[in-house]
């Protein structure tokens, strides 16, 4: 276990960025393992997988809209469980996080939700909407079966709760470099590198940036900065088209995500 | 979080103080959003810390509420109706006379004053059956703001009346079309525009729900209701009510009148829930009928959702009752035994609509018609000298072409 911790210290050693994806389970249907695996060829480090929700309030069009097909077909959590420990079957080194909203884990209960995320090989949880003040029973919960609490700072985040949610959060810090839901406007480089050092005054943990990277230019300018580059919106909206436009959709994801690799490896 | 044996040592041995420092009603409550939108609800509720208790605040918001809103709405004693039933004396509080029709204003009022002094340009707000977005255009307008109004697509059409009103207003209202096209999916897209633009917007939220503070800033804001509804009764009748009733969608009309007695054990307190097409049907919004708490919206309190923990599309005739979701004070005066919440279907709320109107010349909201339809059944069982007071937390205007269309009349303005 401890995938991520041990994800971050080999990238250390190597003096490279940390390529975190992310992709909502169960959109396009039945097709989430094939593409995690088609995102670790291309350079993924670390995956994000979102888990749907009704009423994403935090995310903008583009993914809210992906959670809602993943929910026309169906998917639950436990489904998305299923899906991590099918990926585990043939990958048992690439961390996984799991990135949702409190309702599905609330109704599921934290006790149960810990131990079936554990036994699918799940690395990390990222929930939105539970911020640090209230996060300590689910901790309490995941935190003895290895998984790490994953949070978000902002750019409007006070030095005092940095220092609450760093005391909270395990793995790494998300730094989320724009105001808005995923996919807003364009990010400013200079601003982002300088909050990222200012964090790293509070924490030793990797800080990963999401929130506006969109290509390979972007995801090297903030590798610049950043010990990870998350990037959603993107590779969700090229997702959106599998209906029209087939299999194809997964591989020029899998190009996209290439194409950031490689621009983030040669920065 | 308080547990439950603390929240009731809370009521029955000292002063009712709720909500905790950390915007909960025993477990309920609370502030659950995303980082993003934590620095916005930290500012406002310091702002609003300070000026609640401010003086100079206070006699702005009293001036406004007299002279602008129109306060004190009156306690009318409906005599035909009470005598009609046959038992307790029923009393009206009546929201409906406030200015633009609806207890809505009067946290509408109290967030602009709030907006004003936090130096905001803009005003966003949410609505369900559009008088919460009325209120919101008008103090928008007063106070010379610019002002967006989300509505869910479906709440356009079965409010078209109101729309217009808005529009006129000078108000954008920008239809939602996504989930359930109601005041859930408003909500959210209320959310996503200010954590998108928090330092100049103000979101001025509709209903005793959403993260802290709101539960507790529009319950202040309303509880101006109970005040004067306590001492009009006292002088009417020379005593506390026995009963209190009032719909509960959000909850912010019945937290209103609520709260200024809930120290006062002797008056039973009654939320009437919008039982849709029965709750059996499914087709309902009575979400204290169910047994379901969860973390929707920024909050935990009782809301409807599925086994996966998905929200589910609840349903009413009235626009205004139509939510998923209940304030987590209510929540919380249901857990701990003090305030008892029922349920009434479309087809009695239409029928208390129709009654009202008759008996007494007063065509009431068909979000209160629920609350009235409840009194229906039980001041019959009550005696002659006992009172109910019942919230008409607004007046019908807006659903007349609802209620044509039931009748099979085009009363024009559909959506």
């Amino acid at each position: 276990m401890m995938r991520i911790k041990q994800r971050f210290a080999r990238l250390q050693a190597e003096n490279r960025k940390a390529l975190v994806p992310y992709i909502t389970a169960g959109d396009p249907a039945g097709k989430t393992v094939e593409m995690m695996h088609e995102l670790v060829r291309n350079g993924a480090d670390v995956i994000e997988l979102g888990f749907p929700f009704s009423d994403p309030v935090a995310d903008g069009p583009v993914i809210a809209k992906a959670h809602l097909r993943a929910l026309s077909h169906g998917v639950t959590l436990n489904d998305v469980f299923s899906m991590v420990s099918h990926f585990r079957e043939t990958d048992n080194e690439t961390p996984v996080v799991l990135m949702g909203y409190l309702n599905p884990i609330e109704i599921m209960g934290y006790e149960v939700f810990a131990e079936s995320a554990s036994k699918a090989g799940v690395d990390g949880v990222l929930v939105v909407d539970l911020p640090p003040e209230f996060a300590d029973a689910l901790v309490a919960q995941i935190r003895p079966k290895g998984i790490d609490m994953i949070n978000l700072i902002t750019p409007t985040t006070s030095d005092e709760r940095i220092k609450k949610i760093c005391s909270v959060a395990s793995g790494f810090i998300y730094y989320v470099s724009l105001k808005g839901v995923t996919g807003s406007a364009r990010l400013d480089v200079t601003s982002v590198q300088q909050r990222v050092a200012h964090i790293k005054q509070f924490t030793d943990m990797p800080v990963g940036v999401g929130f506006g990277i969109r290509d390979g230019e972007s995801a090297a300018a903030i590798s610049q900065a950043a010990d990870a580059v998350i990037v959603g919106t993107v590779l969700v909206s090229e997702l959106a088209k599998f209906d029209q436009e087939g299999g194809t959709c997964l591989q020029r994801v899998g190009t996209q995500v290439s194409e950031m690799r490689i621009a983030m490896d040669n920065r | 979080m308080s547990d439950q044996s603390k929240s009731q040592k809370t009521l029955d041995n000292e002063a009712y103080q709720q909500p905790d420092d950390s915007g909960h009603f025993g477990q309920f409550g609370g502030r659950y959003v995303a980082e993003t939108l934590t620095s916005a609800l930290q500012e406002l509720e310091a702002t609003y810390r300070e000026l609640w208790r401010d003086p100079a605040f206070q006699k702005d918001f009293d001036y406004d509420l007299a002279h602008f809103v129109g306060r004190p709405s009156p306690l009318y004693h409906a005599e035909r109706w009470s005598e009609k039933l046959g038992g307790a004396q029923i009393y009206l509080k009546r929201e409906d006379l406030n200015h633009t029709g609806a207890h809505k204003i009067n946290h509408a009022v109290g967030q602009a004053l709030l907006a004003k002094h936090m130096g905001k340009t803009r005003i966003i707000a949410e609505t369900g059956a559009g008088q919460h977005g009325v209120a919101t255009a008008t103090v928008a307008a007063r106070l010379g703001l610019e002002c967006v109004v989300y509505m869910g697509a479906k709440d356009v059409e079965r409010q078209a009346l109101n729309v217009y009103r808005m529009k006129l207003l000078g108000a954008t209202v920008v239809p939602v079309t996504s989930g359930s096209q109601t005041l859930k999916d408003a909500i959210n897209e209320a959310l996503r525009d200010w954590v998108a633009r928090p330092e100049e917007t103000f979101y001025i939220l509709g209903t005793v729900c959403g993260p802290h503070p709101y539960p507790e800033m529009v319950r202040d804001f309303q509880s101006i209701i109970g005040r004067e509804a306590k001492q009009q009764c006292q002088k009417m009748t020379g005593k506390l009510p026995d009963v209190l009733v009032a719909c509960v969608g959000g909850g912010s009309n019945a937290m209103g009148l609520f709260y200024e007695f809930i120290e006062d054990q002797s008056v039973k307190i009654i939320g009437v829930e919008a039982g849709g097409l029965g709750v059996e049907s499914g087709e309902h919004a009575a979400r204290m009928a169910g047994d379901r708490k969860g973390v929707f919206q920024g909050q935990r309190s009782f809301l409807m959702c599925d086994d996966d923990g998905q929200i589910t599309e609840s349903y009413s005739v009235s626009a205004g009752l139509d939510y998923p979701g209940v304030g987590p004070e209510h929540s919380y005066l249901r857990e701990i035994g003090r305030a008892e919440y029922v349920y009434a279907t479309d087809d009695e709320a239409l029928a208390a609509f129709r009654g009202l109107t008759r008996m007494e010349g007063i065509m009431p909201a068909l979000e209160s018609s629920h609350a009235l339809a409840y009194v229906e059944k039980l001041a019959p069982t009550m005696k002659k000298d006992q009172v109910i007071i019942v919230n008409l937390s607004g007046r019908g205007d807006k659903d007349i072409h609802t209620v044509a269309a039931i009748d099979g009349l085009d009363v024009g303005l559909q959506g």
